[in-house]
């Protein structure tokens, strides 16, 4: 639980990029400016600071979320995902492979928000559209590219990613469908609404996936 | 980097708590929910609470209850991407899920909850402005200025409702629920407002909007459409929020018609709906009730766009939500003023 | 030696630098955290126009956490980017000319302290009459916004006459006359402008900031902190996006400066998206008049343009913008005479200055809807039409404009071709178009911005005995490439790889000259340079290797890592061994080279704005669907193409390319730098309409269209490997073949930017009235014009100078 501190600091336990980290900061401060200014982790950006350009965006509990709008004091116990944090055993994550090999980096200023906000859509959705990409990052503006290469990149990394998974199909997607799943359950029980979400996400991936091959 | 004031936080778990909290400390608290609406106000220092009051860990506030006899109740605090998740809002409700599918971008709906949305403050290009930049028209009649420099004869704040959920609740008959420490109430989402931008809600200062109650829709179709100049990012700058009941020959037993962003609250058209009651969605019977909706759309230059043309493509806007209803494939039309097709997320 | 085929120039790679960008490691100016650092804000003007008649910070000084106040005072010497308008202060010290414009720095422990400081510093104003727009400016000389330029309130007026364009009139069989506006528009980098200043160890300055001209800043600072250059170090972190926003010296960049030589400690600054709205410099809202007379067959017989510029409150680039509007028409298409009048005027609003394509988009949009219009009228396709006037490669125009190779024609075939453009312009439905637009743009700007004759930009090679390689420039990474471009020149030559060589750029105390990230010029510029420096350290190389194998060095081949003989590759040493052999040969290993534009044909007053080593070129066909109840427009497909010379890295190239279609399509539908003006009898105030990045409407991804580029190439002769510029050219032809599709849609012409529906309904409205079918300005006000410079062109029997004698001094 988040607590003030004698110096009017306020203290929070979270996990960062995988983490258990205590952080004390001053206490109006967003998870933006904690995370640049007190967890010396500068690679997520501020375009606004209003929410008007997703250059923030971060993953908090595995959603993308503006880090410029949500207090500090509001990230205690939760899970935080940075662009810092996207490489896995040392390795790149196939989108940073992909954005830095087809140009959807220019400046390089918008795509730690972009990254996360793909990575986001890719562990939802492993296999998404074009229509479906757009939809994703349309809340994530980038002033170089015109957005293509930027579409492009995140299809080519769904592709390296399903390619990855064929390999150990068994372990990796067993293992991690059902952490998914389990702790989206845990997150909704305490909302008395787990029965509800749970026949919700199987009928609507469905019929998702039906009305866009019929209606395409 | 924009940085907040100062202010006191508290996030209690109990709906009572907070109710609590407004009562004893008046006109010094502001509601935290979504965080979407109020962040930004208070690092333009258009409202500088002393205390924030939080809701993320009232459970209460984020159930759903289905119940196939009176409808559906959403948690005030669900987020708007929990509600686009919901396939049976989706089938039943499209007019809300349309809405709630367009507000803002998907980071913002995933922060946003559907009560910040409905209380959203209302918008205007002379308030939503930083200090320094009030301060160099020495401010508005909303904040610490006296003229209302939209219509500077005008003895009320001209400040847009600029909620997407509340004309498509409107359409679709819903009422809220507000709780305060003295008891509770539920109106309808039409009289949660006041056609004024500065007191444009009904809703007390002590009272949280708890729940929204979505009657029983059945046999009703709903719609929902915005006007904005790209397909993410901007509040609606005028929207049709359309609901009706066609008998099996297509004659429309009962309608409403609401607009949204033209005026301090979503108006009502309500001779454009009683029009239609009794007669087929005919082209002609549309353009009657088009042309009925457009004498309610009274835009004021505040927002993007010129205010003639937003009031002229209320005919258009009208048009495109009456033929969604009577059946008419509208989906280029709906992609090419959405830009998105709209059909089912997948974020 | 003998070069292989290509191994790194042409093929799609990873830039050098796009690892750090997709790990977060790239460290911007904001990401800069120093031991001590303190944060500083500015305070900003909150009037128009207006003395300073009394500035009070005694309670800022004295709350809690503030460590410094600075005001005007403290920072009396003006600079400014060109040397014929110095007149900008770090801190106004006795008149704010907009709103916006700074009085005091304010440095505090804390980013919150020093915000909550600047509301304690009271500034009593005394109103001056505000200018808010050109015709306002023109009208009124007194009072003036500054005590310099050419006339009241009139910064720069230009009159440019090449040939008798009125006898070219009178042999015209048509002479179109037409007005077309482009609203002014602003950079919008994702990185707001960002600085730290400090004293290091030495005692000595360094300024780290997200700058596009490190050199231009070095040269500011120098000036106005009145100190020796050799004793101040610019760094320009990478560049968050620039696109022609971060090319001045700022005011918080050399106030900041200050206070870190006051206080001996780092400071940083920071600015929020309203004050980079304030800083500006972007686009110049231009008001335009086309003459041009043609012959029956399309030829043009002569050009008349006339610009106003809206040039905000100070010079900035000004000067050289007004020349820009006016430079590149001759470059495009034939035209054999040409007259060109510019004014820019000042106005109390953030000052325009270079945006991508720096004054040359605005005319671009009048001349090619001007040619939709001659086209129709003649009955000639405007495809057609423009492949009979392209201007012929290896010309001198007649402004004296040097045109060396010319990929136009080809760059309209292809976009013929790939948009199926026969068998669909004017053949669609009501309500689908297709619009047709081309464009040139420099490869460089021939001149510098301070008159000298030193190179444009230099590179240094560093060898090192383990087969490294640094490379030293002082070009600046803005997004574009730059580092990757360097690289890349020095890897082909030494045959070695990309990943074997570390840039060093931006630097004024590492790195050589190199004039900045602006006009397109990196590429060429540094990329020759590159070349140069690499050849010559390639040579010591060949000759060690050559010694040492016995091997003529003609025969030596750098490729693989490796040196060897052509004939015989197996004999031949690694890279690395090469370094060794001429280190022990020769001493340390290290070049040089230089890059200086040919010099100019234009000798004429003026003729400094224009010249390149060469052009590039593009052309662009764009569809579009519009509503005609609602004027509401959908862009659904654009194809493009860009003469390039050589792409050096395509996947970069295409990157600037569609970069250029974006931000030119959020110019043509929806992007402008606008400002509200209070009702006069209840207020003074001209403040920005919008300074965010929710109601300053850039395109997001739902926004855009497919776009199918093609990329022309046909090596240069000046260019790197034969390479053009990319980044500003494509942008050019976007918005005239969004309005020409327009028209082509449901028959209206929308003669000015943004083309919004409101517009297009107004304008379909007037033709439903039977009225002109038009939306657009309908006069040019009066401006005083002086007598134009007569300059004979070269089929006169020119010579590149004025026909009467002109004072030499040349604004660039």
């Amino acid at each position: 639980m988040e607590r003030q501190e004698p110096t009017g600091l306020a203290v929070i336990s979270l996990r960062v990029n995988g983490e258990p980290t205590d952080v004390a900061f001053d206490p109006y401060k967003t998870l933006l400016e904690v995370l640049r200014e007190d967890l010396n982790l500068p690679g997520t950006k501020h375009g606004c600071e209003l929410g008007e350009c997703g250059a923030c965006a971060v993953l908090v509990d595995g959603t993308p979320t503006l880090s410029c709008l949500l207090l500090g004091l509001e990230c205690d116990g939760r899970e935080v995902v940075t662009v810092e944090g996207l490489m896995e055993d040392g390795r790149l994550h196939p989108l940073q492979e992909a954005f830095a090999d087809l140009g959807a980096a220019q400046c390089g200023y918008c795509t730690p928000g972009l990254l996360v906000t793909a990575k986001a859509l890719l562990d939802r959705n492993p296999t998404p559209t074009g229509d479906q990409i757009r939809e994703a990052l349309a809340g994530n503006i980038c002033r170089c590219t015109g957005y293509q290469q930027i579409v492009e990149a995140v299809q080519a990394a769904a592709t390296d990613c399903a390619e990855h998974k064929a390999t150990d199909y068994t372990e990796h997607e067993a293992t991690d469908y059902t952490e998914h799943e389990a702790a989206d359950y845990t997150e909704h029980e305490a909302t008395d609404c787990t029965q509800h979400e749970a026949t919700d996400c199987t009928e609507h991936e469905a019929t998702d996936c039906t009305d866009y091959t019929e209606k395409k | 980097m924009m940085r907040l004031p100062r202010f006191e936080y508290h996030a209690p778990r109990a709906l009572a708590d907070a109710a609590g909290w407004l009562a004893a400390h008046p006109g010094r608290v502001m509601i935290l929910a979504g965080g979407t609406d109020i962040l930004p106000n208070m690092k333009r220092r258009q409202q500088t609470p002393e205390v924030l009051v939080s809701l993320r860990h009232i459970a209460e506030l984020k159930k759903v209850s289905p119940d196939t006899f009176s409808g559906l109740t959403l948690g005030s605090a669900l987020t708007l991407s929990e509600l686009v998740r919901m396939p049976r809002l989706q089938r039943d409700y499209a007019g809300l899920w349309q809405a709630a599918a367009q507000v803002a971008t998907p980071h913002l709906r995933a922060m946003g909850t559907l009560g910040g949305n409905l209380c959203l403050d209302t918008r205007c290009n002379y308030y939503d402005q930083t200090y320094e930049w009030r301060k160099s028209i020495d401010f508005c009649m909303k904040k610490e200025g006296r003229i209302c420099w939209v219509a500077t004869s005008s003895p009320t704040c001209l400040a847009v409702s600029s909620t997407d959920t509340a004309p498509a609740l409107m359409a679709l008959g819903a009422r809220v629920r507000l709780v305060s420490a003295s008891g509770e109430r539920v109106v309808d989402v039409s009289d949660l407002y006041a056609n004024d931008g500065i007191n444009y809600l009904t809703r007390r200062p002590d009272e949280i909007l708890a729940d929204v109650r979505l009657p029983d829709h059945t046999g009703w179709r709903s719609t929902y459409w915005k006007l904005r100049r790209r397909g993410s990012f901007d509040f609606p700058v005028l929207s049709v929020a359309a609901a009706a009941r066609l008998d099996h020959g297509g004659v429309v037993q009962d309608a409403r018609i609401v607009l949204g962003a033209v005026a301090s609250r979503p108006m009502i058209a309500t001779q454009a709906a009683v029009g239609l009651r009794g007669h087929s969605l005919t082209d002609e019977a549309i353009a009657r009730a088009a042309d009925r909706a457009y004498e309610v759309a009274k835009p004021m230059d505040n927002t993007d766009y010129a205010l003639v043309w937003r009031k002229r493509v209320s005919r258009d806007f009208v048009t495109y939500a009456l033929r969604e209803l009577r059946g008419d494939d509208m989906r280029d039309t709906r992609r090419r003023i959405a830009r998105q097709a709209l059909m089912g997320l997948s974020y | 030696m003998t070069r292989p085929t290509m191994r790194v120039v042409g093929f799609p790679r990873r830039r050098v630098d796009g690892r750090a960008k997709v790990t977060g490691q790239t460290v911007f100016a904001d990401d800069l955290v120093l031991p001590r650092m303190l944060y500083a804000r500015l305070l900003r003007s909150t009037v128009p126009h207006a003395r300073i008649r009394s500035l009070d910070a005694s309670k800022a000084e004295a709350h809690p956490g503030v460590h410094l106040v600075l005001t005007g005072k403290d920072l009396p010497i003006p600079y400014g980017i060109l040397p014929v308008s110095q007149d900008e202060h770090a801190l106004c010290p006795d008149k704010v000319r907009f709103v916006g414009d700074p009085v005091a720095l304010v440095v505090a422990r804390d980013e919150l302290i020093a915000t909550e400081a600047l509301e304690l510093i009271t500034v009593e104003y005394e109103p001056l009459k505000t200018f808010a727009d050109p015709e306002e400016s023109l009208a009124h000389p007194e009072p003036r916004i500054h005590d310099y330029g050419d006339a009241g309130n009139v910064h720069k007026k230009v009159a440019l006459s090449f040939g008798d364009v009125e006898e070219g009139f009178r042999e015209a069989d048509h002479v179109f006359d037409d007005l077309f506006f482009y609203q002014g528009n602003t950079h919008l980098p994702l990185e707001q402008h960002a600085a730290v200043a400090a004293i290091d160890g030495d005692g000595k300055l360094v300024l780290w900031s997200s700058t596009q001209t490190p050199h231009y800043v070095h040269r500011a600072l120098a000036k106005a902190l009145e100190m020796p250059a050799a004793h101040i170090r610019v760094i320009a972190t990478p560049n968050g996006g620039g696109f022609g926003g971060k090319s001045d010296p700022f005011n918080h960049e050399v106030a900041i400066a200050k206070a870190a030589l006051v206080l001996k400690r780092p400071i940083k600054i920071a600015l929020t998206r309203e004050e980079v709205f304030l800083c500006h410099r972007g686009r110049h809202p231009v008001l335009m008049r086309f003459r041009t007379g043609v012959k029956n067959d399309g030829t043009i017989t002569g050009v008349h343009l006339q610009t106003l510029l809206d040039g905000g409150a100070y010079g900035s680039y000004g000067v050289a913008s007004t020349f820009y509007t006016g430079a590149l028409q001759t470059v495009t298409y034939h035209i054999p005479r040409y007259r060109f009048d510019g004014c820019r005027v000042f106005t109390n609003k953030p000052p325009c200055g270079p945006k991508r394509g720096h004054g040359t988009p605005q005319s671009r949009f009048g001349q090619e809807i001007q040619l939709d219009r001659i086209g129709e009228r003649l009955a000639i396709d405007p495809a057609d039409l423009r492949l009979r006037i392209v201007e012929r490669p290896d010309t001198l125009t007649a402004n004296y404009l040097r045109v060396s190779t010319i990929g136009l024609a080809e760059c309209i075939r292809r976009v013929v071709k790939t948009s199926d453009w026969k068998n669909r312009f004017r053949k669609l439905e009501r309500g689908r178009g297709l619009g047709l637009a081309c464009s040139s743009y420099l490869s460089g700007a021939g001149l510098p911005i301070y008159w000298n004759d030193m190179p444009h930009s230099a590179v240094q090679l560093k060898l090192d005995r383990s087969g490294g390689v640094t490379a030293f420039c002082g070009a600046t990474e803005i997004g574009q490439g730059s580092d990757d471009v360097l690289v890349g020149c020095v890897a082909e030559v030494f045959g070695i790889e990309p990943f074997d060589i570390r840039a060093v750029t931006g630097d004024t105390d590492l790195t050589p000259v190199d004039l900045g990230s602006y006009s397109s010029r990196v590429t060429l510029m540094m990329g020759n340079a590159a070349i140069q420096a690499a050849e010559r350290a390639r040579d010591v190389l060949a000759d060690a290797v050559g010694r040492k194998l016995g091997v003529p060095k003609g025969r030596l081949v750098f490729a693989d890592r490796r040196v060897f003989d052509s004939e015989d590759p197996a004999r031949g040493v690694t890279f690395a061994e090469a370094v060794c052999a001429a280190e022990a040969m020769f001493g340390a290993v290290g070049s040089t080279g230089s890059y200086t534009p040919p010099p100019s044909a234009a000798k004429y007053k003026g003729g400094g704005v224009g010249p390149s080593p060469t052009y590039s070129y593009t052309a662009a066909v764009i569809e579009v669907e519009v509503d005609e109840s609602t004027g509401w427009v959908n862009v659904p497909r654009v194809w493009i193409a860009h003469d390039i010379g050589r792409a050096l890295n395509p996947t970069l190239v295409r990157g600037q390319v569609e970069g250029s279609v974006y931000m030119g399509l959020g110019e043509a539908l929806m992007e402008e730098q606008v400002f509200r003006r209070l009702p006069k009898r209840l207020s003074n105030a001209v403040v920005h309409k919008f300074p965010s990045m929710l109601e300053y409407k850039s395109p997001t991804f739902l926004d855009m269209p497919e776009i199918f580029t093609e990329l022309v190439e046909n090596p240069d002769p000046h260019g790197p490997f034969g390479a053009k510029e990319v980044g500003q050219g494509p942008l050019l032809p976007i918005m005239p073949a969004l309005a020409n599709a327009v028209y082509d849609a449901v028959g209206v012409r929308i003669d000015e930017v943004p083309i919004t529906p409101e517009k297009i309904v107004k304008a379909l409205a007037d033709k439903a009235a039977g009225r002109p079918p038009r939306y657009g300005p309908s006069r040019f006000p009066d401006v005083d014009w002086p007598e134009p410079l007569q300059v004979p062109p070269p089929w006169e029997g020119g010579t590149g100078r004025a026909a009467t004698a002109q004072p030499a001094e040349t604004p660039r």
